[in-house]
């Protein structure tokens, strides 16, 4: 457990009966040559022994959402941190046993809500293991641009409200102002800025506009300009380093033990990235590097997840590149809705149109369980089929849930005001920790 | 290298890069050589091996999960150091057991396995891995928390989704209704009959004082002194 102490400077004229520091007034010169502030009489009284209960949330702005902390404090340093969480629980994966897999899509946007389309790609590409489908080309392709934008969206969030955690506010105004841009261009694409739905199983609910290509490569020359001002401002910056350095360390046997992942385990110095070490969406014929801490502090979370934004951009000027033309949807009529024009022309395009909304594409029975790099970790989505429309199981598995976890292991024997910094490194999201 | 620069790699130290699967077969895919050693090392323990869709599932007996998942984590030649997912899956059919689901990882040698346990109803208790792996904390709780099963020596198995006096059961249970197991009005009755206080945590009572509103089995764990903070 290691201690950081504040040093105060205090003009002591010596030590007291008990050994301790005896503070005195501290003058300020008002020409008048008297004291402006005056100090209570003797020393402090003795307050060694005694431990404080103070809670934290659920409403609270720097917690996040509705997590709650009560924490034990001895002094200004915290002995012990007891987590409550479910404020915002849902039933997700209850409500998904009684819906369809493409209806499922839609409930996750609502989980982890800084990612929403990232959640779609996750979830359909655990439904199409589980249906045995193969997607496009130019699926695979639009499928990666809208991981990486919604991995730069969410670092974008958690990198604005970390900066207003520890009271820099001008990153913040730059990160919501690109993030803005993203928005923009995901409401061009599937017309929702947050709940986007944009994936089915089998492909996706709309093709990219045209013209939308000139956008994205808009945003990705103009992007890393922001990135080296939000660098500039902080990297270097004494109180951003003073504020999180050896703050939360976790040890890389710690981080593993503790099932953290993402940023977080990366920052302990452990090279696990879902995307090079089980690939998925062809991500292992990309040209990029993943940034591996040395130290695990909350300062190393930060260098992994600025760099992993640079790294993202790599990623989207790669598939702008590389965009084929082509379908996007698979041509399987059982699973895919046929267009709109031939369900209201053709007898079979219309049968095929009731059955996949009425009854739902039915998966053979089986299980999968396929895992993406999201943000803020290792997400995966379990599901088990019986051969109904209807999954019997679906799981969320929720990175932030297991890294909040350890909050507890990270805050403990530091101040009041680390566990500030320490919460915000964590990047939660408790849409997703409640489900 | 100074403190203000990243590390960056390609890729990790040990094998060549991985691929993404392509035109994974439903059955019948080669298995993870992890379950072959299971097999070998636990011929009782070891139940039966499948592969859906590239993934390997073992069954374990309910009795050798932790000696199983314990040896998993242990062994050089397996090393199996990160837990994904504790879960369990009820089936609709009610005469099929439910099964404790753990998803292992390991990270050195790129393997994942699904290692799966039947547990008859009724008798909804196995051993928890927390000793293995801290992550397990958690996962456990919620797996407690949605369907019931107790996992025998966990340090804390409280409720955590679901506050400490909810009193419908098992959310995730197929014999629990979607809308909840009481009705509206009922669920509106209980919510304002309760004693705020009550959903303090066990070391918070000290300030708290609902000791009585508590469940009684939370009490009975409280009397004999069980420190359940994390």
């Amino acid at each position: 457990m290691s201690k950081r102490t504040v040093e105060v400077e205090l003009s002591t004229t010596g030590l007291d009966a008990q050994g301790r520091p005896q503070r005195v007034p501290i003058l300020t010169d008002d020409g008048g040559g008297g004291l402006a502030l005056q100090a209570p009489p003797g020393i402090e009284p003795d307050l060694e022994g005694e431990h404080m209960l103070i809670n934290i949330g659920p409403q609270h702005p720097a917690t996040h959402g509705v997590l709650r902390l009560v924490l034990e404090l001895d002094g200004e340093t915290v002995v012990r941190c007891i987590p409550h969480i479910g404020y915002l629980h849902c039933g997700f994966e209850k409500i998904g046993e009684y819906r369809q897999y493409n209806q499922i899509i839609c409930w996750t946007d609502r989980e982890d809500y800084l990612n929403s389309i990232g959640n779609n790609v996750a979830f359909a590409l655990g439904a199409e293991r589980l249906f045995g489908i193969e997607v496009t080309e130019r699926c695979k392709v639009l499928r990666v641009i809208a991981c990486e934008l919604s991995r730069i969206m969410s670092h974008l969030v958690w990198l604005g409200t970390f900066c207003i955690d520890i009271g820099a506010f001008t990153p913040f105004l730059w990160a919501f102002q690109r993030r803005e841009e993203i928005y923009r261009l995901i409401e061009k694409w599937v017309g929702a800025r947050l709940t986007t739905s944009a994936t089915r199983v089998g492909g996706m609910a709309a093709d990219i506009p045209s013209g939308w290509m000139d956008g994205l490569r808009q945003f990705i020359r103009t992007f890393p300009h922001t990135l080296d001002e939000i660098d500039r401002v902080l990297t270097r910056n004494a109180i951003w380093v003073g504020r999180t350095v050896g703050l939360g360390v976790m040890t890389p046997e710690e981080a593993i033990n503790w099932g953290l992942s993402g940023p977080m385990l990366r920052a302990s110095g452990v090279d696990y990235d879902v995307r090079k070490d089980f690939p998925y969406l062809d991500y292992e014929t990309y040209d990029f590097e993943v940034p591996v801490g040395t130290n695990g502090d909350v300062y190393d979370r930060y260098l992994v997840r600025f760099e992993e934004l640079r790294q993202s951009v790599r990623i989207l000027q790669q598939a702008a590149d590389r965009l084929p033309d082509g379908p996007v949807n698979i041509d399987d009529p059982r699973v895919i809705l046929p267009p709109k024009s031939k369900a209201t022309s053709e007898m079979e395009s219309m049968i095929h149109h009731f059955k996949v909304v009425m009854e739902g594409p039915r998966p053979p029975i089986g299980e999968s369980y396929v895992a993406v790099e999201s943000p803020k970790g290792e997400k995966g989505y379990y599901m088990v089929s019986d051969g109904t429309s209807k999954p019997v199981r679906w799981r969320i598995r929720p990175p932030s849930f297991v890294n909040l976890a350890a909050i507890p292991k990270m805050v403990e024997g530091h101040l009041l005001s680390d566990v500030i910094a320490i919460n915000a490194s964590i990047d939660i999201v408790m849409g997703e920790i409640d489900r | 290298m100074s403190r203000f620069e990243i590390v960056r790699t390609g890729a990790s130290a040990t094998g060549a890069q991985p691929a993404t699967q392509r035109n994974v077969k439903h059955r019948g895919a080669e298995a993870n050589p992890s379950a072959k050693a299971l097999q070998d090392n636990f011929s009782s323990g070891v139940k039966r091996v499948e592969v859906i869709w590239g993934e390997t599932i073992v069954y374990v007996d309910p009795a050798s999960a932790h000696d199983v998942i314990r040896w998993l984590h242990d062994d050089q030649s397996q090393r199996y150091d990160f837990l994904s997912d504790v879960t369990a899956v009820e089936y609709r059919d009610a005469d099929v057991p439910i099964e404790v689901v753990w998803h292992l990882r390991s990270l050195p040698y790129r393997r994942f396995v699904r290692i799966k346990a039947q547990l008859p109803k009724g008798t909804l208790e196995i051993d928890s891995v927390w000793d293995i792996y801290k992550s397990a904390d958690w996962l456990e709780r919620e797996c407690y928390d949605m369907f019931g099963i107790r996992f025998r020596g966990h340090p804390d198995l409280r409720r955590i989704l679901m506050w400490e006096s909810y009193k419908e059961g098992f959310p995730l249970r197929k014999d629990f209704p979607l809308r909840g197991r009481f009705s509206r009005s009922e669920q509106l009755r209980q919510a304002l009959a309760q004693n705020p206080e009550a959903r303090y945590s066990m070391e918070e009572l000290t300030i708290a004082d609902a000791f009585a509103e508590l469940p009684q089995e939370m009490r009975e764990r409280l009397s004999k002194g069980e420190r359940t903070g994390e």
